[in-house]
């Protein structure tokens, strides 16, 4: 498909022309809310930016709804465990967006220990005419008061503030990697490593977790890297998930079989999921491992309905990938709004895409280079072997710094988001 | 031969992961180290296989018996909780010795012919309640025209029989405690 591209930085101007990028402003999660208005991204630095579409506009009709920021901070501090002697990094893990029931926005972040639920108001009016302080603030001397008034609401330039409005804490011995909203609207659930939480959301300490479940898995008896997704959680383990369903219980398992001619020392590694997302019309299952994208059947557990390769010339290169530690890389994987379309990133900036009724992939770069506003993205191809021709790269060209690990489609349209290291690229489908 | 070489590079390599991992931010990853293992645990299955294959072949070089002093302060230098990875760093120090018995036991006998007569000989620690005890051979040479000298038997025979193994046996039964004898075939696994 024919991309339009539309850039957005969330570095500052200033850090545009540095190749370098500072560790805090890495973006580790990023997120559409649930009608695509707005997108939030947490970095490691402990920081959320959330962008606003702008409103279309007759005016100017080819400046179709980009994305301007519309909020900015700080949502978890660095913090340290004195009984562990442990660093609790401020990483941003998850952002996931409540559904908006007024005015003001509501998110959950989390990073490895803690969630917050935040609250993002406009605020356009203020009250002026107090009587005890005057405009600047500071306080009269009640003896020059000599008439009462009333304080009157003035107009003011838009503030948009975020305030924490929860925090939920001390559940977790080991790292939250997913958070999820039940569609109750009244609980969410956090998962770390062996063990699911249920909280409500109005509940802060721990009295209000009501429902805790620690895994194991029964084959193996080895602990479950568990996952969570919309309303529903999951424990993806090398090929093993599960999904539990609440509050039926539903507990699946799906498991592909492992083909014996391809073990060799990591294929541990390679088959460990590191992402699983159900489809919008909740019938399908996707699960990313390091080299592959697997469409399943819920109905189905013993084998995938569509495998995809999303970078099978890495299969030969598993040795050094394990030694520059990039074989532990955790990729995401997204569904287009209608599950026609999957989307996952790569290395050296790509990210690929897979048409489930065309079977056509196509691969994708997000650079700056390559990334003017309004140009069509060229689609890339890696040279495998033997010659290469003009614009193809080759294996040992690609560069394993530059991974995307982290992308997410707007619920309706044909809009992405693509976090590639500190920058955030947003790509629109083409206007005609 | 070179899956051999491959195992033991990607055991090193996953040793130093594993203590690296200890040091970085945010503590241990329990996923990561829990993959870290595996990879350890079957590029050390391979190796203990390929060995084992190789174990048809003549009679490798005496094992050198290190000085217990050193092995106890590798031992409590590190944690308990990595009682895994203790092992293999055992078995990682015992390689690089092993790996050149020859030039140890040359160096050895070398030491041996120059060592002048002011300089202490080099004897086995004796440990407590042992008692050295030189050769009783002699009676058995008679005729042999030999000089006592050159029999240099430095036998170290416990006083009280049972209480205390020579430094050597014990050793052995330590590193049988620890469950990687299997892994080194020079060891005779008793």
């Amino acid at each position: 498909m024919e991309e339009e591209s539309d850039t957005r930085k969330i570095n500052n101007s200033f850090l545009r022309d540095h190749n370098y990028a500072t560790e805090a402003d890495i973006i580790s999660t990023v997120e559409f809310n649930s009608t695509g208005e707005l997108l939030a991204t947490g970095d490691k630095g402990g920081r959320v930016v959330v962008f606003q579409r702008e409103q279309e506009s007759k005016t100017q009709p080819h400046r179709r709804g980009e994305y301007n920021v519309y909020s900015t901070f700080q949502s978890h501090e660095p913090e340290f465990d004195y009984l562990k002697s442990l660093e609790i990094e401020e990483k941003i893990n998850k952002i996931k967006w409540l559904p908006q029931q007024n005015a003001a926005y509501f998110l959950l972040s989390t990073n490895d220990k803690t969630v917050k639920l935040w609250k993002i108001s406009e605020r356009d009016k203020r009250p002026e005419g107090y009587n005890l302080k005057d405009e600047d603030g500071r306080f009269r001397d009640p003896s020059t008061i000599t008439t009462l008034r009333v304080p009157v609401l003035q107009p003011m330039d838009l503030m948009v503030e975020a305030t924490a409005r929860r925090v939920f804490s001390n559940a977790h011995t080991y790292h939250i990697n997913s958070i999820s909203v039940n569609s109750d609207l009244q609980t969410f659930i956090s998962t770390d490593d062996l063990r699911v939480n249920l909280w409500n959301l109005e509940i802060t300490d721990r009295q209000g977790l009501t429902h805790t479940h620690t895994h194991t898995h029964p084959h193996t008896h080895r602990c479950i890297y568990t996952y969570t997704l919309p309303l529903i959680p999951k424990h993806p383990f090398h090929r093993h998930i599960y999904a539990h369903r609440n509050p039926t219980g539903l507990i699946c398992d799906f498991e592909e079989p492992e083909d014996p001619s391809t073990r060799s020392f990591f294929s541990e590694i390679i088959s460990s999921i590191s992402d699983v997302k159900f489809s919008h019309n909740g019938r399908y299952l996707m699960t990313r491992d390091y080299l592959t994208v697997k469409v399943w059947d819920l109905q189905m557990e013993n084998k995938p309905l569509e495998t995809y390769q999303v970078h099978d010339y890495l299969r030969g290169k598993l040795c050094s990938l394990y030694e520059n530690d990039c074989i532990f890389d955790k990729f995401e994987c997204v569904w287009n709004g209608s599950d026609s379309v999957i989307m996952t990133g790569s290395y050296n900036n790509f990210f690929r895409m897979f048409d489930r009724n065309t079977k056509r992939d196509v691969t994708l770069e997000a650079s700056r280079e390559n990334s003017k506003p309004r140009a069509i993205l060229k689609p890339r191809k890696v040279c495998v072997g033997g010659k290469r021709r003009k614009d193809e790269i080759s294996v040992d060209s690609l560069d394993f710094s530059k991974k995307i690990l982290h992308t997410t489609w707007h619920p309706h349209e044909n809009i992405i988001a693509v976090a590639a290291t500190n920058n955030l690229y947003i790509f629109q489908d083409k206007v005609n | 031969m070179e899956v051999n070489i491959e195992a033991r590079r990607i055991l090193a390599v996953s040793i130093s992961k594993l203590y690296a991992s200890r040091t970085q931010r945010g503590g241990l990853r329990l996923h990561r180290s829990l993959l870290l293992s595996l990879v350890m645990k079957s590029a050390r299955d391979i190796y203990h296989s390929s060995r084992e294959s190789e174990a048809s072949s003549p009679v490798l070089p005496e094992p050198q018996p290190e000085p217990l002093s050193d092995r106890n302060s590798s031992e409590t230098a590190t944690e308990e909780s990595d009682s895994k990875v203790d092992d293999y760093d055992f078995d990682i120090v015992e390689e690089k010795e092993n790996l050149s018995p020859a030039r140890q036991s040359r160096k050895r006998r070398g030491k041996a012919s120059a060592a002048p007569d002011f300089l202490p000989s080099k004897r086995a620690r004796l440990e407590p309640g042992e008692e050295r005890y030189d050769a009783p051979l002699a009676s058995c040479r008679v005729g042999a025209g030999e000089s006592l000298a050159t029999l240099s038997l430095n036998q170290v025979i416990p006083t009280s029989p049972g209480k205390q193994l020579p430094s050597a046996c014990r050793f052995l039964r330590i590193r049988k405690e620890f469950g990687i004898t299997s892994f080194l075939p020079n060891m005779i696994s008793p």
